[in-house]
């Protein structure tokens, strides 16, 4: 069996991923933390497209590559962290939460790997096109999501007022 | 032609993220930190929806528009919780979850 093009994306991109998230919890300075998370969404983008949902890489790229590490930069540069991440953890507390992790991820891999999926392989580079999630975003029928989305916007209203109130300056 | 990648490496490479996300959440003390680990676990569960979604159910877009929800409101909670850890560091000047006491019971 011949080696795809697709393979070699996705474990490129999936050996990314795990590097780069790995670095994001252990680095010592959060600016390089957070460069390692704007990477591993990035990658989380590529997955996205591997899979043929161009239009959720696209948000993925656009939202939390753009508007969100952008946010947390702004963020770790207003409140001086850069200095703040100097503090000791003991080391036993340190190996019982690494074993705590390690032990979860282990039984998580053993159950995904035991459990026999109903593969229904899908047809490659055939991608979602945008009209059909159109027509899906804003239908009101059956497995349409008029309401959610209509309720997202309200969501996203609030949540804006919301850190307007919260983060300005008090009088 | 058919997808040659099988489901499980999807699901491994989300757990992984998962679980990185879960040991920053505990090891961590600073509280953009802290957010940064619960990105890292948003994302997993995320790919974890798209790809139940293309390799399960392909016919649906379920999973496809939970994931596309999921965003949404994954923005929406860091752009809140940026804004009241902006708000505490001004009013304490400390941004290390071990010195904000003020409210511990």
């Amino acid at each position: 069996m011949a080696i795809t093009l697709q393979e070699i994306a996705f474990y490129a991109v999936a050996a990314c991923i795990t590097v780069f998230s790995i670095l994001s919890v252990t680095t010592g300075k959060i600016l390089r933390a957070a460069t390692y998370l704007l990477f591993v969404l990035l990658g989380t983008g590529f997955i996205y497209g591997i899979l043929g949902y161009t239009y959720l890489s696209a948000v993925q790229l656009i939202v939390y590559a753009g508007g969100i590490v952008v946010l947390y930069v702004f963020s770790i540069l207003l409140t001086q962290s850069a200095n703040d991440m100097k503090y000791s953890i003991r080391k036993a507390r340190i190996l019982s939460i690494l074993l705590t992790c390690a032990v979860g991820a282990a039984l998580v891999i053993f159950l995904v790997v035991t459990n026999d999926f109903a593969l229904n392989t899908i047809p490659q580079g055939e991608e979602l096109n945008v009209k059909e999630i159109g027509h899906a975003l804003i239908g009101t029928g059956k497995y349409q999501f008029v309401l959610p989305f209509e309720i997202t916007g309200v969501l996203l209203l609030a949540c804006m007022i919301g850190a307007i109130m919260i983060a300005r300056k008090k009088q | 032609m058919e997808l040659e990648i099988h489901v499980i490496h999807y699901l491994i490479l989300s757990t992984v993220m998962m679980f990185c996300g879960i040991y920053g959440f505990f090891t961590r003390k600073n509280l953009l930190a802290l957010l940064i680990s619960a990105e890292l676990m948003l994302n997993a569960t995320n790919i974890n929806f798209a790809v139940f979604n293309r390799y399960l159910f392909p016919g649906h877009l379920e999973g496809h528009f939970f994931s596309l929800f999921g965003i949404a409101i994954a923005a929406a909670e860091t752009a809140v919780a940026i804004a009241i850890i902006i708000n505490v560091y001004r009013s304490f000047n400390k941004i290390l979850t071990d010195d904000i006491s003020e409210m511990k019971g």
